[in-house]
């Protein structure tokens, strides 16, 4: 990882003095452990604050959205395909970009890591592929492929789709992953357990709405969920209302959604919204062939209309 | 959309689609009967119904 760093803030620093960009988004430690935060790097010297380790899970295509500037982009293999999805939807022009592409190998899942331990995370480093915490009850050390994220767990695009430099040589896909056991089994649920699967599931929800804000997806001026005229949605606790919510918003991210995770990450309370957006994916692996993010030659399947479009669900 | 619907716990069948040009007559005639049915037969919807708001 400390290869990384270094080739990530070298490049940047070029690109800084060269003027080839005006900002350099990635990432630097966060004031806790665990919690590397966006930064946007504006000069030469401000490129020796980037950083990159197993903490890096904010999807950065978020901040793109819009920008009118020349940007250079850390990017993992998820980002990447988000900034794919981005440029087909004219959220930025590909020409803006200069993509520092990051062969991936998954982040730690920070929840997990809090729970294995005693007491309070003080300190994380990582060593290859040990991860060891500090904390106030005493140290402990992890092997970090059993404490990734649920979804780098069963990530198989690690590399980046598309990228101008590359900070180390790809590394090896994850093959023979099962993407979807989860989903099957819900599908398999008859209907009243899946309704009882789901209120219990989204029971913890407050609607603070941090899913949709960590989302690059999630662009909208005006978001579905604040819009009065017409109401689409009640904007209370009601268990209803809650579902709604997130069969909205996972439903907006249909064909889209590359699985990053960083709607999960930001839940304060830990909902896994993923087994709707994962849903959605399934169905446009199977329905349509489709991969969100990972080509800039053809349209997404929702945007889309091809004559062999499957239309089994209509009279 | 319908198989969301349907993954969240709606019964299947009560999320119907068709597509009617104003000159099928017999087809709107047919498939209003069929869905009449296949809802008839599901009875009154539970799902996605606020009964009361809950207030804080």
């Amino acid at each position: 990882m400390v290869q990384y760093t270094e080739k990530i803030r070298e490049i940047a620093e070029r690109l800084l003095k060269d003027c080839v960009v005006e900002v350099v988004i990635g990432f630097r430690s966060g004031t806790v452990p665990m919690m590397n935060e966006p930064f946007f790097a504006r000069t030469p010297e401000d490129a020796a604050q980037l950083v990159w380790d197993s903490n890096c899970g904010i999807n950065l295509a978020n901040y793109l959205t819009d920008r009118k500037e020349k940007i250079a982009v850390v990017a993992k293999g998820c980002d990447s395909r988000n900034i794919v999805t981005h440029i087909l939807e004219n959220k930025i022009k590909r020409e803006q970009l200069t993509i520092i592409g990051v062969p991936c190998l998954g982040m730690v899942d920070k929840r997990k890591i809090a729970e294995s331990v005693n007491g309070e995370v003080l300190a994380v480093t990582e060593d290859g592929d040990q991860i060891k915490v500090r904390a106030s009850g005493g140290e402990k050390v992890f092997n970090k492929a059993d404490m990734l994220q649920e979804n780098c767990a069963i990530c198989i695009h690690r590399n980046p789709v598309i990228h101008d430099e590359l900070v180390a040589d790809p590394v090896e896909e994850q093959k023979d992953v099962d993407r979807y056991a989860d989903i099957r089994k819900i599908e398999e649920m008859p209907a009243e357990e899946k309704w009882a699967y789901f209120d219990d599931l989204f029971k913890e929800c407050i609607r603070c709405y941090a899913c949709k804000n960590a989302c690059p997806l999630c662009y909208c001026p005006t978001c579905f969920v604040d819009e009065s005229k017409p109401q689409w949605l009640g904007k209370s606790q009601d268990p209803l209302d809650i579902r709604t919510f997130h069969f909205l918003r996972a439903y907006h991210c249909a064909g889209r959604c590359t699985d990053c995770g960083a709607c999960q990450r930001a839940c304060p309370v830990g909902i896994n919204m993923r087994l709707l957006t994962k849903k959605l994916e399934k169905d446009c692996k199977e329905l349509y062939d489709w991969e969100a993010g990972m080509t800039l030659d053809s349209r997404p399947p929702l945007d889309f209309y091809r004559p062999d479009d499957p239309e089994e669900f209509i009279k | 959309m319908k198989n969301l619907v349907e993954y969240m716990g709606l019964e299947p069948g009560r999320l119907q689609f068709s597509w009617i040009s104003s000159a099928e007559s017999t087809k709107f005639v047919t498939v209003v009967n069929q869905v009449t049915e296949a809802i008839q037969a599901l009875g009154p919807n539970q799902r996605f119904v606020k009964k009361e708001a809950k207030v804080a």
